[in-house]
């Protein structure tokens, strides 16, 4: 590098290796003051590992760490607070029954034993408005939804001063207009000198967010350089290591009788309010049917109508011919159905379990995996085994727990099992969210395939490229109502994004 | 140099054996430091525990005594503890079940002749226990109300009502004003092996194996594995979710409560005083060292049982209190949930970097 200012923060040669992975193998970093640093690379690329690094939470092996030219001895997350490095992690550190307050001072040593929350509270509101983070300092945080909660976590770094803010896939939990709202965020703390390092797999936000990229691969550097002088393409093909197709094979739809129809349908959401109003539809057999809208809009309600997981208060649903409605999950499954649910850590995946039971999960019941009320172990390892390679699941042994596995390979023991089960339906709820290119490439595939073997495809994704690219046909959801269907190959665009927005075409013109 | 906890990539299989065995020698020193300052020797001090538990046919039949019912007790926390419903009504679930025991041996002779008093006496107890963790587990299940409170509460009024029972109702007449029933008839009561020790041992036994055999080997027991792993992942794979806690809390207190019928038809053969008296709460000491794998639990319940008759031993022998065999199994747990730790955190050794092995940057 040529400019000779001191870097913000400067890793060099960092090296650390877990049992039998080497997740960082001599990783240099350098972040410049007022910097945007996009950190890009594919599930276990190493990322998570060399942020854990930086803000304490993991000891090197070997390597070091600078911070305004001065080597810094970073060996907890305190350490790293006490030099202005602060992380905000994929999955939110906040105290759920407390407010926004008591999360912000929770853990700081420099507050009297009795807080005085007056001068807390107006600190507090003072950072808000000078970074736009607009939320309720005495709102619980369970009353908050994920895009506040993420402001909140801000919050707590920029109180504690915070000079380094890494930020572990933040758009992967947002809607559309909360990571714009992030963007804006991310644009006056560079104003205000404090420099970012931001976790993805997105192209778009590298060269939204960014003045700088770093691409890892397999523990290693890729390549680092200038955001304005690359392009997606190129990130994407130092990132896999092979040229990525984006657009995918399709063959022409051969729909066939109707996998699943839903006349009327009304549901209640979890807080008893009306969640799906007068859902009608049909999909047809060899088909996949997008559905667009913003997270929140009724499409996880709709997923669980549809699987049996949540009670409709009216309508009527039939699966491949016959009327399913208000069935038991186990009888909607035993008609074929298979869902990959929205939420994959703690509803698709039994943590604590190992991969081949998670994998065996849909189909323990029966031969060959149970003879009578025995499971067979052997047959459930045999399986597992056949599916992990089938779906290149990258896991130590079957025998490993799903927790310690990245989110990409959970997604794709997920999506392994379900796949083995379905007959009839195919029910996936952002099947692709938080994947990196590789394993969104495997996903959308498999999804297509399942079309292609006579299913029917219920498709729910935020991206509207990929669910203009994948589905035949693409409903949009507004406040739990269907704002109409739209043949892929015919719609605009800007049609759906419209009602996405809950603007019909004749009121928004 | 420094010492640093790691997060492990995958738990340790080693570490969550070893645990239980440190954990117990650390509370061996912890105590040998108690009695130090009590002025005891020691060595001498466990040395004459452990010939107490086990130096005579006497003191090993009292230990297997000792052990039965928190074979027991701890089979049955174990599973509830596997869904992640805290049961800690073990005690209760015992007293009921040794109270339901004595009512079919006192009042049912006339009902079941011979030998089946015997067997009617222990469904009896089984059923008891199953029912009284039943009333929580449904209110669980069906109104989410907190486990830990209604169990525990649960316990008073199970002892409260069996008091009640051997000072009122059911107290003998004969008894010399003593508070318990009469005797039950020797129909009633459970052969005995050696000492007081009786067929109890092999019941508990075989139930251990069953169990394992249940949750690791069939369908049910993969079921509840998936619940207590994650409830949403078990309703979403369209596992009837509520209904497998009631039966499985149903089965915990089954257990304890045919703990406290083998206490009734084995031991005292009256429903008396001394019923209840803390192994269902040894139970959990019990079920957490076993690391809730049921064929640890007779294990674990045997050197628990130990303790407890080797306390009784040190008191008579080296003139200490009988509380130092409770104390050590007091002592036991805390090594044990600080050791737990390490089968998801690894302790590494941080050295000075060695330098060398990353190439030389390439001069541009």
């Amino acid at each position: 590098m040529n400019d000779t200012v001191v870097p913000k923060v400067e890793m060099r040669n960092i090296s650390k290796s877990f049992p039998g992975v080497v997740a960082n193998d001599c990783v240099d970093l350098k972040l410049r003051k007022g910097d945007v640093l996009a950190l890009l690379g594919e599930n276990g690329a190493g990322k998570s590992t060399l942020m854990n690094v930086l803000c304490g939470l993991y000891r090197p092996d070997r390597g070091e760490i600078y911070i305004d030219g001065k080597y810094a001895e970073i060996h907890s997350p305190r350490d790293a607070q006490k030099y202005g490095i602060g992380m905000v992690h994929q999955n939110f550190k906040l105290v759920d029954s407390m407010n926004v307050l008591e999360n912000i001072i929770l853990g700081l040593r420099d507050e009297p034993f009795v807080p005085d929350l007056k001068r807390v509270r107006s600190r507090l509101v003072d950072l808000a408005s000078q970074y736009h983070l607009d939320v309720d300092p005495s709102a619980s945080i369970w009353q908050l939804s994920v895009g506040e909660q993420q402001r909140v976590e801000i919050l707590k770094l920029l109180y504690r001063n915070a000079e380094i803010l890494i930020l572990d896939e933040p758009t992967a939990v947002l809607t559309p207009q909360e990571s714009h709202e992030l963007n804006r965020v991310v644009h006056v703390m560079k104003q205000e000198g404090k420099s970012a390092i931001f976790i993805t797999h997105k192209m778009e936000e590298v060269m939204e967010f960014s003045d700088h990229v770093m691409v890892l691969r397999k523990g290693k550097v890729v390549d680092e350089t200038s955001t304005a002088e690359t392009t997606p393409k190129e990130l994407a093909r130092m990132m896999v290591g092979r040229e990525v197709l984006f657009q995918i094979e399709k063959k022409p739809m051969a729909p066939g009788k109707v996998a699943l129809e839903l006349s009327h349908i009304e549901a209640l959401g979890d807080r008893g309010l009306p969640a799906l109003k007068d859902i009608s539809f049909r999909l047809h057999a060899g088909e996949i049917l997008g559905i667009a809208g913003v997270a929140g809009n009724g499409q996880r309600e709709l997923a669980e109508v549809v699987t049996g997981l949540r009670r409709s208060s009216k309508g009527k649903l039939q699966i491949d011919g016959k009327d399913m409605t208000n069935k038991s999950p186990l009888e909607i499954i035993r008609r074929g159905v298979a869902h990959i649910p929205q939420d994959r850590v703690s509803v698709g995946a039994a943590g604590d379990l190992s991969v081949a039971s998670n994998l065996a999960m849909k189909q323990y019941r029966s031969r060959p995996l149970a003879a009578g009320i025995f499971l067979l172990q052997n047959k459930i390892l045999d399986f597992a085994r056949t599916l992990i390679e089938k779906f290149r699941i990258s896991t130590p042994s079957p025998k490993t727990q799903v927790k310690f596995l990245s989110g990409g390979n959970i997604q794709k023991t997920i999506l392994a099992r379900e796949i083995g089960a379905a007959r009839t339906l195919m029910i996936a709820v952002y099947p692709s969210r938080g994947l990196d290119v590789g394993a969104t490439e495997t996903v959308r595939r498999q999804l297509v395939s399942q079309r292609d073997a006579g299913l029917g495809v219920l498709f729910f994704s935020e991206d509207l490229d990929e669910l203009l690219q994948i589905s035949d046909r693409v409903a949009v959801l507004f406040e739990g109502k269907m704002m109409g269907v739209f043949d892929t190959n015919t719609v605009n665009i800007d049609h759906i994004g419209m009602l996405m927005a809950g603007m019909d075409r004749e009121a928004g013109a | 140099m420094k010492l640093l906890f790691e997060k492990r990539k995958a738990s340790s299989v080693p570490a969550l054996i070893l645990v239980p065995f440190v954990s117990f020698l650390v509370s061996l020193v912890l105590t040998a430091l108690l009695l130090e300052i009590f002025g005891a020797n020691p060595f001498k001090t466990f040395a004459a525990m452990a010939v107490g538990a086990f130096g005579s046919s006497h003191g090993f039949a009292e230990t297997l005594v000792k052990a039965i019912p928190l074979m027991m007790t701890g089979l049955g926390v174990a599973i509830a503890f596997k869904l992640k419903f805290w049961n800690i009504g073990a005690e209760g679930q015992l007293t009921m079940g040794g109270v339901a025991a004595a009512g079919v041996a006192l009042f049912m002779e006339r009902f079941l002749p011979g030998r089946s008093l015997l067997v009617g006496a222990l469904l009896g107890g089984l059923l008891a226990g199953a029912l009284w963790a039943g009333v929580p587990a449904l209110l669980k299940t069906s109104l989410k109300v907190d486990e830990t409170l209604v169990t525990l509460m649960m316990n008073y009024i199970a002892i409260l009502y069996s008091e009640f029972l051997y000072y009122g109702p059911w107290r003998d007449p004969k008894g010399y004003g003593f508070p318990g029933s009469r005797m039950f008839s020797a129909d009633a009561w459970l052969p005995r092996i050696m000492g007081r020790a009786h067929i109890g041992i092999w019941i508990a036994v075989a139930l251990a194996i069953i169990l394992w055999i249940v949750l690791k080997r069939t369908r049910w027991g993969f079921e509840l594995q998936v619940i207590g792993a994650s409830q949403r992942a078990a309703r979403y794979q369209g596992i009837a979710v509520e209904r497998n806690i009631v039966l499985a809390v149903m089965l915990s207190g089954a257990l304890c409560g045919l703990a406290g019928a083998f206490e009734v038809t084995g031991i005292s053969h009256r429903l008396q005083q001394g019923l209840s008296i803390g192994y269902g709460y040894t139970a959990i000491i019990v079920a957490w060292m076993s690391q809730l794998n049921p064929l640890a639990v007779p294990f674990v319940a045997i050197a628990l049982a130990a303790l407890a008759v080797g306390g009784d031993q040190v008191q008579m022998v080296m003139g200490l209190p009988a509380a130092m065999g409770v104390v050590m199994q007091g002592l036991i747990l805390f090594p044990m949930l600080a050791g737990s730790l390490f089968t998801e955190y690894r302790l590494s050794v941080v050295r000075p970097e060695s330098k060398a092995s990353c190439p030389d940057p390439v001069e541009e």
